[in-house]
């Protein structure tokens, strides 16, 4: 080996050339680390127009009041740039451990982040609670829809359907909310939908063994098409009746949405943001601190030597991948009933491929994925508001930054990522 | 507890896997099993652990009948299993292991949550670890446990069960010597606390020493019951149905030049990790160097690496002075290598082919098998029948797909194959493993032929009696390295120490010629 690595992390595949040098991922990683830097000094602070950036640390309304952060992008930015230059530095240099490592990628995200805000918005303001509070609502879906890939895909059930379950919940929630005039209905409607379409993957991908990528391509293209269907023939006829749900409203949770910053993001939204709270919490603790998460793991792992022990590996998997559909199919719900009221073609628009990547971006952890949604939440609020400010930057750059960042971590940049060893693989008893 | 099997019968298709077994195992003793791989002792034992339902007989416990349609009534019965693929997770510790599937939870009052209770857990491993001396770590993560400790987690995931009979399919074939006589002296202290022991093996030399009865089986038929006292000839030659001859004969190496020179190879195994670490050896013509080690300490990256299947990192081979490195696994192939690889299901065959189809493979593309876009077939089948003759492969016919033949006669087409091109150095890594011994047989004599021709060999074999039966000089790899080289009258202890790392201070010396 030409490089030391540290202990825990041990080099995976990396690029071998012929001659049998290899490039080292310390240096790969150090490298993105340091061109990160130089963009944020170069692009950014260089480039910088004039007039101070005025991010707005309150929403109108609030009863406590911060005055807005006032930045000059120029300086801001290259401070930025050298703080990240010298943590790329720190990262090639010193043997940093795994939370340093962490610390180090996150900063220099921050910092990036910030330096390119401030470039974006010189000599304008920008609400910053209003950022962070949209990329929050944004991520609710995906969030959902990745703790759905974690249910499934930790039994061994590869979960590509999530787009349809999020698409059938969306439109299950919007046309039963309408109809029967309770959203509380819509969003359980929402919920047995996506189980539903959990079902139908669980019976094809587990009683007949049946590729479970080939199904779940299926059953997106099927709700894809069923939907739509249905809404050209039935909602858009029926639109008052079948197609105009009321939307959740907000609730504020008394004391802790008055906190300022982080009151009006995390503590003043809809029922979903805190379902989305629950659920998450569930989901982490049940598969790691409880029996039931120690067998739905050990089946995702190794499923005979599951069966040895006496765990029924098909009902598990049955069970969670079924599970899986409720939680996306509430997920789906926001898309209707939580956010924009009435059911369009396709709302879904892709979210629950993005969900896919947050789990593997969170290395099928429940909370790794919810940093995963978060960075595409945010990654989707920043383009938003990017074309209200008008730059000269397409706003579809900003799209790709997430997948980037999956990629970084998939190519195991950020340790090794290893995902359930039977995950995708169907069981078959002798 | 007392078990008796009663007229066992179990088939897949029209293979007759048990064919009316009866064996009665009485407390407190240990009851081996012994048959070639293929004699049907892995479907018997499924049987009596509920992962196969047979089609005939009965299972008697204590003179009542039971019936077993999954592990968990086994279990319940008092049976236990060590199976020859560890049933672990490998991301679980060893106490969450050991409770799986029985986990006890925490409780608050009425409520639970089904917290699990690690502590708990780590107790009762504990507990059950210093009853029978069994120490291991509950904390530890399962794949960073040698074999040897994996095995007693599976121990002691039975014993916390209650199993008052153990079956240990093959325990053995994965341990070093050291670990194996650790193992028994763990199967003397559970027979002396009253617990009843199955014991399957294919290695003579373990019966005789740990048995109290033996049971032979031969093609899912009970063959006899033997006493421990039995020769080593009487054995084999009841597991096999014939008289066997055990080693090879082979007359005094003559040497010539270098053929294969490795300098300083390391290689990665598949997660990455530095699994050959800068290896160095030479292999003269006409020699046989066997590469002794208990199953993954780098055998199988190396000789993938060195047939171009995986990529160097570092260092370099050649091949009659011509440098390989990192070059195509045809252009090696073309070279004058033949490769007989481990797993040959996996690497040495496509089963869905035909077995003249699987002979032509390394050179379909060749004359006289091609004719310029087009497979010359009568070609191919003339070629395939000569071969099929002349190895002894026993086949219905050469369009015979290659996965309904034996296990033996798979290898023997690999075999074929691949001494049916001009070589000049063979690779073969585990060319025994699952064969029966008949086979075993010719394919050794196969190997000896080709040393004798003036090929070097290099052999890799977990097996000590293979190593000793062929290798003209012995390199033992541990870890990843090249521990120790020793000439062929090295004793076993010596081998069975170096193998478990006792040599890693000495350095070998690189491309030492024997002595």
């Amino acid at each position: 080996m030409t490089t030391t690595l540290a202990p825990s992390l041990p080099p995976t595949a990396s690029p071998v050339t012929r001659r049998g040098r290899r490039l080292s991922k310390k240096t790969v990683g150090g490298g993105v680390i340091g061109v990160l830097g130089l963009v944020d000094i170069v692009g950014f602070g260089l480039e910088a127009r004039s007039g101070d950036a005025r991010l707005g640390l309150t929403l109108a309304g609030a009863s406590v009041r911060l005055s807005p952060l006032k930045l000059p992008p120029g300086p801001t930015a290259i401070v930025a740039g050298m703080i990240t230059l010298v943590l790329a530095g720190l990262w090639l240099r010193a043997d940093l451990g795994k939370a340093a490592r962490r610390a180090v990628i996150v900063g220099s995200g921050v910092l990036f982040m910030l330096s390119f805000l401030c470039w974006a918005s010189a000599g304008k303001s920008m609400s910053l609670v209003g950022l962070l509070q949209s990329s929050v609502d944004r991520s609710i879906p995906i969030v959902l829809g990745a703790l759905a890939g974690c249910l499934c895909e930790r039994a061994g059930v590869v979960n590509i359907a999530i787009e349809g379950q999020l698409l059938f919940g969306a439109f299950a929630g919007a046309m039963v909310a309408s109809a029967s005039h309770s959203l509380y209905l819509g969003l359980l409607a929402a919920a047995l939908a996506g189980a539903l379409l959990g079902l139908i993957l669980a019976v094809f991908a587990i009683r007949y063994a049946v590729n479970q990528i080939v199904v779940g391509v299926v059953l997106n293209v099927l709700a894809t098409g069923l939907t739509g269907y249905l809404y050209d023939r039935v909602l858009v006829k029926y639109q008052n009746t079948l197609n105009a749900p009321a939307v959740f409203s907000r609730i504020s949770i008394p004391l802790l949405s008055k906190i300022p910053i982080l009151g009006p993001v995390l503590f003043d939204s809809s029922i979903f943001l805190y379902l989305t709270y629950a659920i998450l919490i569930a989901v982490q603790v049940g598969l790691f601190r409880t029996r039931w998460g120690l067998r739905v793991r050990a089946v995702g792992e190794h499923p005979v030597a599951a069966e040895t022990v006496g765990i029924r590996v098909l009902g598990v998997r049955y069970c969670n991948v079924m599970l899986g559909g409720l939680v996306a199919g509430i997920g789906g719900a926001y898309l209707t009933i939580g956010s924009v009221g009435p059911f369009g073609k396709n709302v879904s628009s892709g979210k629950g491929f993005i969900a896919l990547a947050a789990v593997i971006f969170g290395r099928w952890t429940p909370i790794g994925a919810m940093f995963g949604a978060l960075l595409f939440g945010f990654a989707d609020a920043v383009q938003n508001i990017l074309s209200v400010l008008g730059t000269s930057i397409p706003s579809d750059f900003l799209l790709m930054v997430p997948y980037v960042a999956t990629i970084v971590v998939v190519a195991g940049m950020v340790g090794r990522v290893r995902p359930p060893k039977a995950d995708g693989q169907p069981y078959v008893k002798q | 507890m007392k078990l008796e099997l009663r007229g066992i019968t179990k088939r897949f298709g029209s293979v007759v896997a048990n064919d009316h077994i009866d064996l009665t195992v009485e407390p407190g003793q240990i009851h081996a099993l012994l048959g070639e791989n293929g004699a049907g002792k892995s479907t018997l034992m499924n049987i009596l652990y509920g992962l196969t339902r047979p089609d005939e007989g009965e299972i008697l416990i204590d003179g009542s009948p039971v019936d077993f349609s999954r592990p968990k009534d086994a279990i319940a019965a008092g049976i236990g299993m060590v199976h020859q693929h560890f049933m672990l997770v490998p991301v679980f510790t060893v106490a969450e292991n050991v409770v799986l599937g029985d986990e006890r939870t925490r409780s608050f009052g009425r409520l639970g949550f089904g917290l699990l209770d690690r502590r708990r857990a780590r107790q009762d491993v504990l507990r059950v670890s210093t009853q029978f001396g069994l120490a291991v770590d509950p904390d530890a993560l399962v794949e960073n446990l040698p074999v040897g400790i994996q095995q007693r987690v599976e121990i002691i995931k039975a014993l916390l069960r209650d199993a008052t009979l153990l079956i240990l399919d093959e325990p053995t074939a994965v341990l070093t010597p050291g670990e194996t006589e650790d193992l028994f002296a763990v199967m003397r202290s559970l027979k002396a606390s009253g617990h009843s022991l199955v014991f399957i093996t294919h290695k003579l030399n373990e019966v005789q020493k740990m048995a109290d009865t033996i049971t032979v089986i031969r093609q899912g038929k009970v063959v006899g019951t033997m006493a421990p006292t039995a020769s080593d000839e009487e054995l084999a030659a009841r597991m096999v149905g014939r008289a066997v001859r055990l080693a090879p004969e082979k007359a005094a190496a003559k040497l010539g030049d270098v053929v294969l020179s490795v300098e300083g190879l390391t290689v990665l195994d598949d997660l990455g990790n530095t699994a050959v670490k800068g290896v160095s050896f030479d292999i003269k013509a006409g020699e046989i160097l066997g590469i002794a080690g208990v199953q993954g300490n780098g055998q199988t990256e190396l000789c993938e690496a060195l047939v171009g299947l995986r990529p160097v990192i570092d260092g370099r081979f050649s091949v009659r002075g011509r440098d390989l490195t990192n070059r195509a696994t045809r252009e090696i192939l073309h070279s004058g290598v033949g490769y007989v690889p481990e797993d040959r299901q996996a690497e040495g065959l496509v089963t869905e082919f035909t077995v003249a189809e699987n002979l032509a493979l390394d050179r379909y593309d060749q004359a006289p098998y091609s004719k310029g876009l087009a497979l010359d077939l009568d070609v191919m089948d003339t070629a395939a029948g000569e071969q099929v003759k002349q190895f002894d492969i026993r086949t219905e016919s050469i369009r015979t797909p290659a996965s309904s033949l034996s296990g033996g006669n798979q290898q023997k087409v690999v075999v074929a194959r691949e001494l049916s091109r001009t070589i000049g150095l063979l690779i073969a890594s585990q060319p025994t493993r699952g064969v029966d011994v008949g086979s075993i047989e010719f394919v050794h004599r196969r190997i000896v032929e080709v040393r004798n021709q003036g090929s070097a060999v290099l052999l890799v074999s977990t097996e000590l009696d293979e190593i000793a039966a062929l290798a003209d000089r012995i390199a033992v790899m541990y870890e990843g390295e090249v521990v120790a080289m020793r000439s062929p009258d090295v004793t076993r202890e010596e081998l069975g120490l170096l193998m478990a790392g006792a040599g890693t201070g000495e350095k070998a010396a690189p491309a030492g010629a024997p002595a």
